[in-house]
Order: C-alpha cells, then structure tokens, then sequence
C-alpha cells in the first residue's frame, strides 16, 4: 500500500502523482519502471518511473488513461493508496557523456523521457529535445525539458503550438542540421518504429524504451516478448531499452493488440457499471 | 525418537496381525466425476478421506521397526507416528507431528509425488501390495484439522534477536521460514509478487491447490512470528549488501524460477502463443478467468500445450475448464517419459485431455492479425538414452503435421530467476544461472552469509524437494551462525 502525496492534471487523460515509496525512490535510475496494480481484482500494469526524490521517499508516476486500469489508476485521489506497487524494474538507462544527444519523446513518452533528458544533461552532453504531441492541451512538462534541455522543439499534429508535424518532422530538422550521436526514444510503438526508420537512415545509433504488455514484471512470464536482433528477449529484465534498429517493431505492434478484445469488453463492462 | 516403544503404540501392534494389515485393499481417493470437473474451475478433483477411510487406511501401516518411508520423505516426516495417531483417531495430535518437520502438510498432501518418495519405499511394496496412502493420509490430518478450527501452533523458541531475511515465500522459503521461526530466529521474509506463497499461488492450480489451504498455513507462520514483506524484490528494491548492512545475519535465497524457457522457433511470438507461467498467473494469480477481474485471458477453443511435466499437464487441465473444445499435450518423447506425476497424467485423460506424443513443434503459423493458427509438428522417435537416463526424441525425416490451434502454451522448462545474480556479482552461479551451493549444507560457495535452495538452485524440481532445501539450509545455518559467535 503506498499512498498518494500529491495528483496533478497535465491534461484531461494525464495525471501526475507523486507517491510514498522510500525504497523505491532510493534504488531507482533514470529508465527504470515499476509495476502497479489498483483493487483486489486489479491488474499488474508497467509505468516508467518519471522522476523520484530520495529525501522525501517519493517516486513520481504520469499516468495516461487508455484502458480499465489506468483509468482506476487516475482516479484515486490524493490520499488514497495504491494497492500494489513493486520495483524499480529493468535495465537503467546508460547514460555517459556521448556527445549531442537527441530526445523524441511523444505523448505519455514524455514523462518518462524527463529522467533521461536530466541524466544526459548532467553527464555533459549537448541535450536536444523533441517533445511531440496531438495538440496543444496535451503537450507536457515542456518547463522541465526546457530547463534540462540545450534546446527544445515542441511539435504538434495540428500545429495548435509550436511547429505543426510529427516528432519525426522535428527530429529530422536536427539530424539534417548537426552531427547527432545519440537518439533517445520514447512513446507509442508507432511513433518509435518510424524514429528509428528515420535514425537508421541517417545512421545515428538509437534506443527505444519499450512498453509492452507485461503480467508479473521480473522475467516470470514472459508476456513482454520482443524481437531484438533476431533473438527473443524479455522487456521487464533485459529491457526496457533497446537498441531500436534491431527491434522488431511490427512484431511488437501486433503483440501490444493481443489482447484488444477482451481489453474493449472490460472497457464496456465497467462503463455500464459505473 | 519414534515412540514406537510407547505402551499405547505396541498394544495397537498387537490388536491387528501383520498380515491381515498388508492384505487390507488400499484406499481409493473420492474423486470429483471427470465430465463435472472439466467445466468447474475452481474445484477440488480430490475430495479427500472421509475419517472413518483414513482409520481403515492407517491400519495398513505395519509401523515398522525400520520405517523406510521416512528415508524417502526429503522433510523426514515421522511417518508411522502420525498414521498409528490416525488408526486411534486422534487426528489432532497426528497433526501435531505433521508440523514438527513440515511447514506445509495440507500442501505437500496433495501435490507431492508420493509415489516416488514415501510410498516408494513402504515395506508393503516388498511384499508386491500397493504402499500404505501416506499422502492420502497426510492430506487429511492437515484438511481435519484445519477444518476443526482447532488450528495449533508449533512450539517455538523464545527470540534469540537474530535477524535472517528469506528472499521468496514459496515452498523452499517458507519451510525455511518455518524451521528458522522455531529456533527463535527474527526471520523477514520478502516477497516480489502481491500475494505470499510463490508457485503455490502463481502456478499450481485451484482445483489441485486451493489457495485458501496455502493461506491457512502461510497464517500459522504468521502466528509463530515470521513476517511477511510483500512487493519487495531482492536485487532491485534491496539488494543482497543492504540486507546485511541491515543487520540481517543470514540470507536464504529462494528465489524460485524465473524465466520461461521457449523454443526459439519461427512463429513463436504470435499472439496466443504463451509460455505456461504466463498462462497459470493470469488464471491462478491475477483470477483472469472471472469476470471481475481486470486481467485479461484467452480463452481458447483448440488449444495446445507442449511439454510433459505437471505443468503442462496442470496448463492443459485448466484451458479444458476455461473452455476448450480441443485440448491436447504434444510431448518430443513417450509416455513413459513424462515427468507428470501418475495421477495428473490419469487425471487429465479421464477428463478428456488427448495426448499427441512423439511430436514436436517445428514452427506456428498465423493470419493477418498476427494470432496463431496452426502448428507444424515433427514426428519424432526414440533413440539413445541421454544424460537424464531417458531415451532421447529423433526426428522422422520429412515426417510432419499441421494441427489447428487458436492458443499454445508451451510449459519446456524454465530458468533461474536472474535477478539476484545480477545485483550481487560476487555471488558464484553456474552457466545455467543456477547460484552455486554446497549440496548438503546448502551455503553458498562464494558469500558464506547467504544460503539458497529451490529451484534458484536445482533448476526446477518439485515443491517437496524445495521444501527438503529449506530444512537443510536452517539447520546448516542455525549451525553456522551458533558456530560463529
């Protein structure tokens, strides 16, 4: 049971929480995620580890409602307690002084992108972030970015802010321009399979982050599986990052709608309910 | 101390002749009707002895001056005190010496391969009888009395204010937990999932395992004090140097089995293709198959588990009870060469499991949506004996077949949990990621304050053989511990 401290709306379907867990926050790294789970019959959901304090104890989550349980998830309230939350999980990030370092982020991507973005930066490099999102009322943390970022290009889908165009319209603008070495990934499996088709063109090495589907999330079942380089692997203990040219994205996409059916009837089930 | 000599024990000796004893008909367990079980979930197939079976049953039980059964029981249960108890009916006290060595009677009752262990060893087989039903008769001491309500808690020692932290709350940990709470240890143990009881609950099935008899001796541990720490992974929320800097003086590393092994082969992704630790969670963990439950599950109409051991056969029996049309084992070898217990294979088939043995999956094929829909098989025979002593699977040149699937479980094996071996490089592992002990003592090799047993160590193997760990491993650390200071 870890409480809830604070509960923030960065839009409509995103919230921020900040939540009391002293352990976690010691031994987590940039990258790192946890599992959650709300309600005696709630299910273990993956949630990357957006930002944590030591001193006070506390991780913080950004959480987007798609499905039931992030919806249960985002309507706790300040106060209320999560019933299960269990990590830090995964790979850390690498993070060393690489030299220029781009960050397309897009949509919840975001949120977990800021630890990365702050850790690049910290260890010296020249941090370009390219922070995407539909429109403008969903564009997140872009203060924050800012603030740890050499440059941000902010790019939205109808051009209600920023430039109008994909992350990929934006990262491209930095690849054509400068001698990029790095490129840092996160968001829908959409948008990483075309930044990495992208990257791959301009031969500038790349890591995703990936959110697959997971059950336990420390290397029991295996639900997480992912194409790399030819070879299966296990997001939750080899992941999350990967490098993005070896990962087979198609692959991926048609895993992460496995279980669209039965996730669009539990949808339906509790909205006649409530 | 057998109290064999006791005046009671040898009146009931003599009240029964020897061979009138082996020439009783062993029980049969009442079973639940095999067309019922296959569409209920989350009932029981064994019912269980009725008292006045269980008296017929221990008489059985020659209580020999030599009892060979303990030899085969890796927890060494005092065998024929807890059966003559029963003969007497009294089933409480039976209990009682149940608990001095086993954390876990209700458990090891219904899911230990007695016909390997105890039973193999019983004196009735040398006289070409069937074994006295120990496990039947384990079962129910531990159901009676927990049933009665007059639950005991074993004795233990007062607080020695030595700290030991158990890393998993599966069998091994928590017959560690068990002993170790005995002798007056301040044991902690952690556990990663939100439930305790590790496979007990993940893996093994409600309709073999309720998991409302695993709380209840998960509850009796609580009572003699050990303390249970949930969504806490060793390696990752602590690791192994913060728990001895914590002051813990002792750390048993029973950490289970962590990753599913799969067979690397074309099409294996496919949605609907899972691996058999995915399958139980969702079902037995996360209750996927309720309507309540926000985890979803497939439930598929042909489905196909590979593999021959007691979770495949426990994978297979539970697709037929969330729905199946189809189900069906594919093994690489025989029959003969399954590790599945006698009665799971038995089970399975009266309730209508087919079995497609000498087969082996080559490659899986799906539609458009990327969701399987058929398996291509080898046809295999059977060639040389290999290291594990069974005659190795070859294939049929050109020999192959295409099966119908819309789910396939594949239950092959798993691997040791990676996650303290990765946190703790100092810790010596094997190239099979197992963690290195000392086979009888249990510590190990390289971190003399770290003991471990289970499959962390074997690889994957049994719950009772995890449970034998956990016993040696406390009284070899009991012994180092008392020997240090």
């Amino acid at each position: 049971m870890n409480k809830i401290l604070s509960k923030e709306y960065f839009s409509e379907k995103v919230v921020k929480f900040v939540v009391e867990a002293p352990q976690i926050a010691k031994a987590r790294r940039a990258g790192h995620f946890v599992m959650v789970r709300v309600g005696k019959k709630g299910e273990r959901i993956p949630l990357t580890i957006a930002d944590a304090d030591v001193e006070r104890g506390t991780i913080t989550l950004v959480v987007q409602r798609t499905g039931v349980s992030s919806s249960k998830l985002c309507a706790l309230e300040l106060g209320d307690y999560i019933t299960d939350l269990v990590g830090p999980l995964g790979q850390a990030t690498r993070v060393e002084n690489f030299g220029t370092v781009v960050c397309a982020c897009g949509g919840v991507g975001t949120a977990p992108m800021l630890p990365i973005v702050t850790a690049m930066k910290k260890a010296g490099n020249k941090v370009i972030t390219v922070l995407a999102a539909r429109t403008k009322d969903l564009v997140i943390l872009e203060e924050q970015m800012r603030e740890n970022s050499d440059e941000i290009i902010v790019m939205t889908d109808d051009g209600s802010y920023g430039t109008k165009g994909l992350v990929t319209d934006g990262l491209e603008t930095v690849l054509k321009r400068e001698k990029v070495d790095l490129c840092m990934t996160i968001g829908p499996a959409i948008m990483m399979k075309f930044v990495s088709l992208l990257t791959k063109k301009y031969n500038v090495p790349t890591i995703a982050s990936l959110n697959t589907i997971m059950v336990d999330g420390t290397g029991m079942c295996g639900a997480c599986r992912v194409t790399v380089g030819g070879k299966t692997k296990f997001v939750c203990v080899d992941g999350p990052e990967f490098d993005a040219h070896q990962v087979d994205f198609d692959e991926m996409l048609m895993r992460l709608g496995g279980y669209r059916e039965q996730e669009r009837e539990a949808m339906e089930r509790s909205s006649s309910k409530s | 101390m057998t109290g064999r000599n006791e005046q009671w024990r040898i009146d009931l000796r003599a009240k029964i002749k020897a061979k009138e004893r082996t020439n009783t008909i062993r029980v049969k367990m009442p079973e639940l009707d095999p067309v019922y079980r296959g569409k209920v979930r989350d009932e029981e197939v064994n019912l269980g002895l009725t008292a006045e079976l269980a008296m017929q049953e221990a008489q059985r039980c020659l209580d020999c001056a030599k009892p060979t059964c303990m030899e085969g029981c890796p927890v060494s249960i005092s065998i024929p005190d807890f059966i003559k108890r029963i003969e007497v009916g009294e089933f409480l006290e039976a209990a009682k010496v149940l608990k001095r060595t086993s954390a876990l009677p209700a458990v090891c009752g219904r899911v230990c391969p007695q016909e390997r262990q105890c039973e193999a060893h019983c004196i009735h087989l040398k006289m070409k009888k069937e074994p006295v039903a120990i496990g039947h008769l384990e079962r129910f001491v531990a159901d009676y009395e927990r049933e009665s309500g007059q639950i005991s808690v074993p004795e233990v020692q007062p607080p020695n204010g030595i700290k030991i932290a158990v890393v998993g709350s599966g069998p091994a940990g928590l017959s560690f937990a068990g002993d170790m709470v005995k002798m007056g240890y301040e044991v902690h143990v952690f556990e990663a999932l939100h439930e305790i009881g590790g496979v007990l609950k993940y893996g093994i099935p409600e309709f073999r395992l309720p998991n409302d008899v695993v709380d209840v001796e998960i509850d009796n541990l609580r009572a003699m004090g050990v303390k249970f720490f949930k969504n806490t992974i060793i390696g990752k929320t602590i690791t192994i140097k913060e728990l001895e800097e914590a002051d813990f003086k002792g750390i048993f590393v029973a950490s289970g089995a962590g990753l599913p092994r799969f067979m690397n082969i074309k099409g294996e992704n496919l949605v609907g293709i899972m691996s058999s630790n995915e399958y139980l969670t969702r079902v037995n963990l996360m209750d996927a198959a309720s309507d309540d439950s926000d985890t979803p599950v497939y439930k598929g109409k042909k489905v196909a588990v590979i593999g021959g051991g007691n979770t495949a056969m426990d994978s297979i029996r539970t697709a037929l009870r969330l729905g199946a049309e189809k189900a069906m084992i594919v093994y690489r070898r025989t029959e003969k060469e399954m590790p599945a217990r006698a009665e799971e294979v038995k089970h399975a088939k009266e309730e209508g499991i087919e079995f497609l043995m000498l087969h082996n999956p080559i490659e899986y094929i799906g539609d458009e949506f990327g969701r399987v829909t058929h398996m291509v098989l080898q046809a295999m025979e059977l060639g040389e004996p290999d290291a594990s002593g069974r005659r190795s699977p070859i294939p049929i040149e050109g020999k192959t077949r295409t099966v119908e699937v819309d789910e396939v479980i594949v239950s092959i094996g798993v691997s040791p949990n990676p996650l303290i071996a990765q946190s703790t490089p100092q810790l010596e592992t094997t190239k099979w990621g197992t963690l290195v002990v000392n086979q009888e003592t249990m510590q190990s090799s390289s971190m003399p304050k770290v003991f471990a047993g289970g499959d962390i160590v074997r690889g994957g193997a049994t719950v009772i053989l995890a449970m034998g760990d956990g016993r040696r491993a406390a009284k070899s650390m009991d012994e180092w511990i008392r020997g240090k200071s």
